[in-house]
């Protein structure tokens, strides 16, 4: 069998549904193989799009999302995707073809040394320099992409490799004996955990998107009913824990909400799980949770005490520690701290100047995208201001119906990662909250949304700026907007149109909702919404980075 | 990253199991790299299994970042096994060979001196002698010290290989 058919039976071993890539000269074989193969391809027009296409519908299944691309440029088009996904734990298997085994090192052409380039953005990589090693390496790659803590995995395949010849055997099991990821916690250390959680008098769970890769949602519910703690979540833990329950704190950190912060900020214990003190959650170190203790649950043991000491370290997947732990834990005595938490939600609620009248408030159209749609949608986003206001002011009851770059924050991710998860979960809707600068970083992607005919909804908060930056500027850089305005900006109704999807523009408040009830009803093509809203809004809360909670702004500073 | 200073600065030995496949070296070394830290040596050895390597790293740095690079180093699928080395009773060898300035008047102190540290002479020329030393990291710091005043020209030391003491 040639190489290349290896590739596409294997992917068909490994039951993959949908693939997404770009061809180009040295993958030409294997397009071949893949013309008759029975999974869907989706042909992005832009290999960055590819692999944000995959890591969405990776995202929204809990499958693993599969790309190929050509050598030289598709391979260096893919590594903000690649990137995108190692940050968020994403597992995605991507192939590169390569230039033939001869000239590699030679500078022939379109030739990149991918698995160089790709080697601290990826969990692991291969090229591929022996045929028969190749149905072995996919086996590896897709195995290695999603246990343990997930990630992406790259395949570079030279062409003749692709063209060589050998016989098809795929392998039943994989044998890596410098891998062997822990799954079940050590039973004393969950011992440990839960006497502290029993003795603690203002425990609070922090829960990160761990939860939701491991599909622990239901553990951490039981759990939290057992127990009775207050949870807050990540960005990427949205979903994770429903924000409706009295005991949600919503998200913590940088633009999280008040009563969140404070509430891990006065805590005598922190229990973290599957979340790992990224900067944007602690602020400055030195003064997060003063005087808390900590229990750390996470299956990478790298995450444990990088940032923050951890008391009781236990390294272990979410689920079933956590499943362990309400076996055993008992409910700590708290009547005082849910009172005192009932109290901080109540007086510190996330808001927002309404002005009836005036500019649409883009916290409003988030708010209304909630209501319209029922809290049933998933929420893709950009990265900046809308990816707060997406994450503030629509409540998440459900797992992976938040996607979002967390940790590498790519602007240009939401709407190519939306493609994705509206072919992962065509039983929803997808909506990308876009602004007006991100959307414009993978607007090219608009044809391939058409020509699959999903109704993925964008709307755009569109303010003229690049509004996160700018905010930053405004508050801490002497209002000096420094090549943020971008209100030279195309049409972009007139641009959905051209690309054949629906497109409206919304200035008022009365035409918010008629809007999205239109878009909603639109199920056989995307719809853009252009919503013009305030220009100079800011996020709030924001604790400025690299300080303390206590330097938290609760709201406009104006002179 | 944690600045590095001479308060929190102290010599590490790590030891490495990896697959003797192409690429683990550039994995391995990237991940100090990628934290600013410079390797004093890195030794890559064949071992009693073939497939089997171990490399032999000596850095210098601060305890938290260390404890992360060898929970990155237990991450990476080709490493089979990290140990460190630095708290514990090992024997190390590294090998040493130095080019010498050996005047006729000068020459039998020189061998002497090889002598005395079980050195053999690899090459000798009308102005120099070269002397290759094995032995523990403290003894060739002690026959390069006793050679300086003769006027090194060239050195090389391969870097230390070290094993547990049962």
């Amino acid at each position: 069998m040639k190489g290349a058919d290896i590739i596409v039976e294997s992917l068909k071993k490994e039951k993959v549904e949908c693939m997404f890539g770009y061809p180009g000269g040295v993958v030409i074989p294997i397009f071949h193989a893949l013309h008759n193969a029975p999974f869907k391809f989706v042909l992005t027009r832009h290999e960055q799009g590819a692999v944000h296409a995959a890591d969405g519908y990776a995202r929204a299944s809990g499958k693993t999302g599969v790309v190929i691309a050509t050598s030289g440029p598709g391979a260096t088009n893919c590594v903000t995707g690649i990137a995108t996904a190692h940050m968020d734990s994403v597992p995605l298997v991507v192939f590169t073809g390569q230039v033939k085994r001869e000239q590699i090192g030679n500078d022939a052409f379109q030739e990149v040394d991918i698995t160089g380039i790709t080697r601290p953005i990826t969990k692991h990589n291969y090229l591929v320099q022996d045929i028969k090693d190749l149905a072995r390496i996919i086996k590896e790659a897709f195995y290695i992409a999603s246990t343990g803590r997930p990630g992406p995995v790259l395949i570079d395949v030279p062409v003749d490799i692709s063209n060589g010849e050998h016989k098809f055997l795929y392998p039943e099991t994989v044998n890596l004996r410098g891998y062997k990821p822990v799954y079940e916690g050590h039973p004393g250390q969950i011992k440990k955990a839960c006497q502290l959680v029993a003795a603690s008098k203002r425990p609070v769970i922090y829960a990160g998107g761990g939860v939701v890769i491991s599909n622990a949602t239901k553990e951490l519910r039981e759990f939290v009913k057992k127990t009775g703690i207050p949870v807050t979540t990540t960005l990427l833990g949205l979903g994770a824990f429903p924000e409706t329950d009295p005991l949600a704190l919503e998200m913590l950190g940088m633009h999280g909400t008040y009563y969140a912060n404070h509430a891990v900020n006065e805590s005598d214990l922190l229990i973290a799980v599957g979340a790992r003190f990224d900067d944007r959650v602690t602020g400055k170190i030195a003064e997060f949770i003063p005087n808390a203790k900590v229990i750390h649950i996470d299956i990478d043991p790298a995450s444990v005490s990088k940032n923050v000491p951890v008391d009781v370290p236990i390294v272990g997947d979410c689920k079933r520690v956590l499943a362990d732990m309400t076996e055993i834990v008992t409910a700590p005595e708290i009547g005082e701290w849910h009172a005192e938490i009932g109290k901080l939600k109540r007086e510190n609620p996330l808001t927002y100047d309404r002005n009836n009248g005036g500019r649409i408030k883009p916290q409003y159209v988030v708010e209304e995208i909630y209501r319209q749609t029922n809290g049933d949608a998933v929420i893709c986003t950009e990265v900046g201001q809308n990816q707060m206001w997406a994450a503030q002011f629509y409540k998440y009851t459900q797992p992976r119906t938040f996607i979002s770059s967390g940790g590498l924050g790519t602007m240009g991710y939401g709407f190519p990662a939306a493609i994705g998860a509206q072919l992962a979960r065509p039983d929803k809707r997808v909506i990308d909250i876009a602004g007006d600068g991100s959307i414009q970083m993978n607007i090219q992607e608009l044809i391939v949304a058409v020509q699959h005919r999903l109704p993925v909804i964008i709307a755009i908060l569109n303010n003229g700026f690049l509004g996160m930056v700018r905010q930053w500027q405004q508050i801490f850089w002497e209002k000096r907007y420094s090549h943020t305005c971008i209100d030279f900006a195309p049409d972009f109704v007139k641009l959905a149109e051209a690309y054949g999807a629906a497109g409206f523009r919304v200035e008022t408040y009365e035409e918010v909702i008629p809007a999205l009830q239109q878009a909603l009803a639109i199920n056989d093509r995307p719809i853009v919404i252009d919503f013009r809203v305030s220009r100079e809004e800011n996020v709030y809360p924001m604790v400025p980075a690299g300080q303390s909670f206590k330097e938290i702004i609760m709201r406009e500073l104006l002179a | 990253m944690a600045l590095l200073n001479d308060d929190n600065l102290k010599q590490y030995v790590i030891s490495v199991k990896v697959e003797n496949r192409f690429g683990v070296l550039a994995r391995v070394a990237s991940l100090f790299s990628a934290r600013g830290y410079n390797i004093d040596s890195l030794t890559v050895s064949a071992t009693e299994q073939e497939d089997v390597s171990i490399m032999t790293i000596v850095v210098r740095g601060d305890d938290r970042v260390i404890e992360q690079v060898k929970k990155q180093l237990n991450k990476l699928i080709d490493v089979i096994k990290v140990s460190d080395h630095t708290d514990l009773p090992t024997v190390e060898r590294e090998l040493v060979m130095v080019k010498v300035n050996a005047p006729p008047n000068k020459r039998s102190e020189i061998y002497q001196l090889g002598e005395i540290f079980r050195a053999d002479i690899a090459d000798i020329s009308p102005r120099t002698v070269t002397l290759g030393v094995k032995g523990d990291p403290e003894h060739i710091d002690n026959f390069i010290e006793l050679l300086k005043p003769y006027g090194i020209k060239e050195l090389m030391r391969t870097g230390r290989v070290s094993l547990v003491k049962e």
